[in-house]
């Protein structure tokens, strides 16, 4: 096993090698820098790539309205090819050989644990798009994906007073993610009454694809007469067995709803749609809102892959916020400088995709709607409840007591762990 | 030489159609109780919108439907009770529309349609009056649902159903009324029991009065409903029975309340310990399956082959692009992707041993690392082709769903079908080993190379075909795995190491070592599983094998003979 990880670490790194030294050879220095860090190959491709032809479409866009400052922009794109450790060096080349102005990236919240000593040692500055466990601010990264507080909580609340759930399953892959996700959820919900017999937590491994007893459990569990819910924190490939076996053993979404945080329309386009039909999703974002912003972002995106079939996504929603709010920052600072960019961007405004607006907040976090819907047979999502307006997110959650006591800010404290106790901060970075 | 190869390929390819032709009698075979269809019911419904309505009336019911347009959903709820209520005669024709989302409303005119598609062409229909409306690009919006007023519609289209001519539908409706059963809803069933003639129906019936029964205020009919429910073993009838053991305070209604859910909880644990039995059977078949392609290139040929879990892939993806060819004939097309799949893996197979394996034979590292690369370049030759994103093959009807021996013990139809594929597969390959001249020549080449080549068989041709026949049935279970999980580029990855632990689990070289091993291992994570979660009984089944290979190097069923000693 080793060897084969070794193997494909080197033939990764070969191949990343060579696509880099193919795009930036013929640049002039006079350009911008856009650095995109999203696995090209391995697991993760399939969430990745559609990332970072967002950013390159941004790219193209922006290029299209003159540049920024006078100066066209340009991508540099490499491949950290789903390999943890190879993104910090990934991360590293981009900084010091290709010497970026900034980097979007990172999708799985190990990759950007791999990362963050490299931006914060070589002062970097990265926007992370995707949905995360909170527990953390960097001065170097702006999160434009949602914290705890704008999905999960959010997603509970619904099905504790709309739906009217009394027992709760929480499953999910065994990673950071879904540990820290359900230890917040599993001390919310005890907040509210929830009694531990009436919780059942379960982790699988990466990529799991035998369900049969694990579903039969979940079965057993929600037939004791209350209603119960299964809040998903599963990764990726894995749903799709899952809920194949709910629908094999005939769990429909009327009776045990399965609300998921990682099931979106980019996933869902490579399924078989029926077995997932009525299951909720919480998102800050959905292709189905009908809002003249969004159906101008989805026709110039199809435009953008030449393919009319392809859906946007909240990832891709949050990619887009925060390319248009470094933009804004970089127009307001007139410069690319990192510590300027990074001290203007708190308090900047962008128009998001769902009507409303984002807010980058003094935590490097950003104010978000958040929408719960329920999937469709044709793989779109149905809004079926939305909160009435944005929630700014939460870098530390206020369920954990470890946590509770801790503040962000970066504008006034200028700290990522402020402790509201001691009045200090703790000194480390994140 | 050349006669005895074609005479053995026909015996192959007649091995091959035997088992097609008992996998298409596997899965013609139709499940009884199929489940209410709608849509018929829809056309049956049609015909009543037709019939006239008093004036007041039809105002009343459009009233009712232009609000749900806009309404939210608790409000939604409220006007569909009130159009059950009511029993305008389109109510519920609104109502399967509204469950079926097919009801629309007209933004311009404010009138509601119901949409009804034929071969692939829409028409709406006005729900009031029936009529046809022309499709002339006017704006329409669906009318949405969520969970609970879906649930609540298929209760209130169930209050229509009881008295439906097709005794599937009353006993459907029946079952669906179990859960929202009132004092108006029991009577309606009273009244359907004293004229019903179907006993299934009757039956039906009885259970769900006994477990309204179980709320009456007189203790002589909650003890006459409890005896009512003894044989049952349904869930609700448990919780419902366990509910009132809480609050009952009639002696004699307690002690036989407590009999009752002894006797259902025996024999819960019976089933569930059956249940899980089968879980572990079917976990094991399909990790037989996956390995058992390589039984016969790593176990029987000694080829350390990194590539097996992309032949699988490419079985998974000759299951999609079937699909893809015919995409109305679902259930045909997974038959048609077994042959097809042995075919594509087993040429890339022989492919692969013509072209890298043969110069390294006797050099098992080199080996290796040579068919890890092409693994790699066959996931890339994919995600280039395919696109890196999961392809999505659909399940057929006939293997969705669940095959009910009772109320607490049900198992898949795709699990059972693959775990009966799986047997057909490895009797399929032991004759082909045992029966065929092929197979003389595989064992003899195994154990001895050079007295096989002086006996004169064409040592290179048999390790060519071998390696295809590993391939091609790794193909196979590239077709079985595509109904369990995800076809994508990694497909191969998941399963390469559980086929590795399976064929050194149960000894190398052998195919019964395979079969047992990877059932043995299927049942024991499945009966660990439940006591101490997926990852550690994946981690302690991994200890185990290391600790099992450390005493017994052979495996389960060590190899006897040449080979063994490593001659």
């Amino acid at each position: 096993m080793s060897i084969r990880s070794r193997v494909a670490r080197f033939a990764a790194a070969c191949i990343a090698a060579g696509s880099i030294t193919g795009m930036t050879a013929a640049h002039a220095a006079d350009t911008i820098k856009v650095g995109v860090l999203h696995s090209l190959s391995g697991t993760m491709a399939i969430s990745e790539t559609t990332l970072k032809d967002t950013v390159l479409m941004m790219i193209e866009e922006q290029n299209k309205k003159g540049g920024l400052l006078g100066k066209k922009l340009e991508a540099v794109v490499v491949d950290p090819a789903s390999n943890w450790p190879l993104f910090a060096e990934k991360a590293r080349e981009l900084l010091s050989v290709h010497d970026v102005d900034v980097v979007f990236g990172c999708w799985t919240s190990v990759s950007r644990k791999s990362v963050l000593p490299v931006f914060e040692e070589l002062n970097g500055l990265l926007f992370y798009p995707v949905q995360y466990e909170g527990e953390e601010s960097s001065r170097n990264v702006f999160y434009t994906g949602a914290a705890p507080n704008q999905q999960a909580i959010p997603a509970v609340d619904y099905l504790m007073n709309e739906v009217g759930v009394k027992r709760w399953v929480l499953a999910g892959t065994d990673y950071v993610y879904p540990r820290t996700t359900n230890k917040i959820l599993e001390a919310y919900l005890k907040s509210k009454g929830v009694k531990d017999a009436d919780i059942m937590i379960n982790y699988t491994p990466f990529g799991h694809s035998d369900w049969q007893g694990i579903v039969s459990d979940i079965k057993k569990f929600g037939s004791a007469g209350k209603k119960t819910a299964v809040v998903s924190t599963i990764n990726g490939d894995a749903n799709v067995p899952f809920y194949k076996e709910l629908g094999n053993q005939k769990i429909s979404a009327e009776d045990i709803p399965v609300v998921a945080f990682s099931v979106g329309e980019e996933e869902l386009s490579g399924i078989d749609t029926a077995p997932l039909v009525g299951h909720l999703a919480a998102w800050n974002y959905f292709q189905s809102v009908d809002v003249p912003v969004n159906s101008e972002f989805i026709e110039s995106w199809k435009t953008f892959i030449k393919n009319p079939d392809r859906v946007t996504n909240d990832p891709m929603e949050a990619t887009v916020i925060g390319f248009n709010l470094w933009a804004q920052a970089v127009e307001k600072t007139k410069t690319t400088d990192v510590d300027a960019v990074i001290d203007a961007l708190p308090g900047l405004e962008t128009p998001n995709m769902t009507g409303g607006t984002a807010k980058m907040l003094p935590n490097h976090h950003l104010t978000k709607p958040v929408l719960i819907g329920e999937i469709r047979d044709d793989g779109q999502v149905d809004v079926v409840w939305q909160t009435e307006s944005e929630v700014p997110g939460d870098a530390w959650t206020d369920f954990l007591p470890e946590s509770a006591v801790l503040e962000a800010d970066w504008v006034d404290l200028k700290c990522g762990n402020y402790n509201t106790k001691t009045k200090k901060c703790s000194g480390q970075n994140y | 030489m050349r006669q005895l190869l074609e005479g053995m390929s026909a015996k192959v390819s007649r091995l091959l159609m035997l088992l097609i032709m008992l996998f298409v009698g596997v899965a013609t075979y139709q499940p009884l109780h199929a489940s209410t269809d709608y849509e018929d019911v829809i056309e049956a419904e049609e015909s009543l919108v037709d019939t006239a309505l008093p004036a007041d009336q039809t105002e009343e019911f459009s009233n009712a439907l232009a609000q749900l347009a806009s309404a939210s959903f608790s409000k939604k709820e409220d006007l569909t009770s009130e159009l059950v209520a009511k029993r305008f005669p389109g109510s519920r024709g609104v109502l399967v529309a509204l469950l079926e989302n097919q009801l629309y409303a007209d933004k311009s005119s404010g009138k509601v349609l119901i949409l009804s598609e034929q071969d692939g062409e829409k028409t709406y229909h006005d729900a009031i009056s029936g009529e046809l409306i022309a499709d002339g690009g006017s704006d329409k919006k669906r009318i949405t649902t969520n969970n609970s007023l879906r649930k609540k519609l298929r209760g209130d289209i169930a209050i229509f159903d009881l008295h439906s001519e097709d005794r599937n539908v009353r006993l459907g409706a029946v079952q669906q009324l179990r859960d929202v059963v009132d004092q108006s809803v029991a009577t309606m069933l009273m009244k359907q029991q004293s004229i019903e003639k179907d006993d299934d129906v009757i039956e039906e019936i009885r259970v769900t009065l006994a477990i309204f029964d179980l709320g009456s205020e007189d203790s002589e009919a909650r003890l006459a409903a409890v005896e009512a429910l003894d044989g049952e073993l349904g869930n609700d009838v448990f919780n419902q029975i366990s509910a009132l053991l809480h609050s009952e305070e009639d002696k004699e209604v307690i002690k036989a309340a407590q009999a009752t859910i002894k006797r259902i909880e025996g024999k819960r644990d019976f089933y569930s310990l059956l249940e899980t039995a089968f879980f572990g059977l079917s976990f094991g078949s399909v990790l037989v399956l996956a390995a058992i392609g390589l039984a016969i290139t790593f176990g029987v040929m000694g080829v350390i082959n990194m590539a097996h879990g992309e032949l699988i892939m490419l079985g998974a993806y000759t299951t999609f692009v079937m699909q893809q060819l015919l995409p109305d004939h679902i259930g045909l097309s997974i038959i048609l992707s077994i042959p097809a799949a042995f075919l594509v893996s087993g040429l890339v197979g022989i492919g692969i041993e013509r072209g890298v394996v043969r110069f390294l034979y006797g050099r098992p590292l080199e080996t290796l690392l040579a068919t890890f690369g092409v693994s790699l370049i066959l996931q890339q030759l994919v995600r280039t082709i395919f696109s890196p994103l999961n392809r999505s093959v659909q399940t057929p009807e006939m293997m969705s769903g669940l095959l009910r021996f009772n109320e607490v013990f049900a198992v898949t139809y795709n699990r059972l079908y693959i775990l009966i594929f799986t047997f057909i597969v490895f009797a399929g390959l032991w004759l082909i080993l045992n029966k065929t001249s092929l197979g003389l020549k595989v064992r003899a080449v195994s154990q001895n190379r050079q007295m096989a080549r002086a006996m004169g068989v064409r040592t290179a041709r048999v390790d060519a075909l071998t390696f295809g026949l590993g391939s091609g049935v790794a193909g196979i279970a590239g077709v079985a795995l595509s109904q369990l999980t995800n076809v994508g580029p990694n497909l191969g990855q998941a399963y390469i190491i559980d086929s590795f632990m399976v064929v050194v689990f149960g000894g190398v070289g052998n195919l019964w070592g395979t079969l047992v091993g990877g059932m043995t291992l299927g049942v024991a994570t499945k009966f660990l599983e439940p006591h101490v979660g997926a990852v550690v009984a994946k981690i302690i089944m991994l200890v185990f094998i290391i600790l099992f290979i450390q005493r017994r190097k052979q495996g389960l069923f060590p190899q006897k003979g040449r080979a063994a000693s490593g001659a």
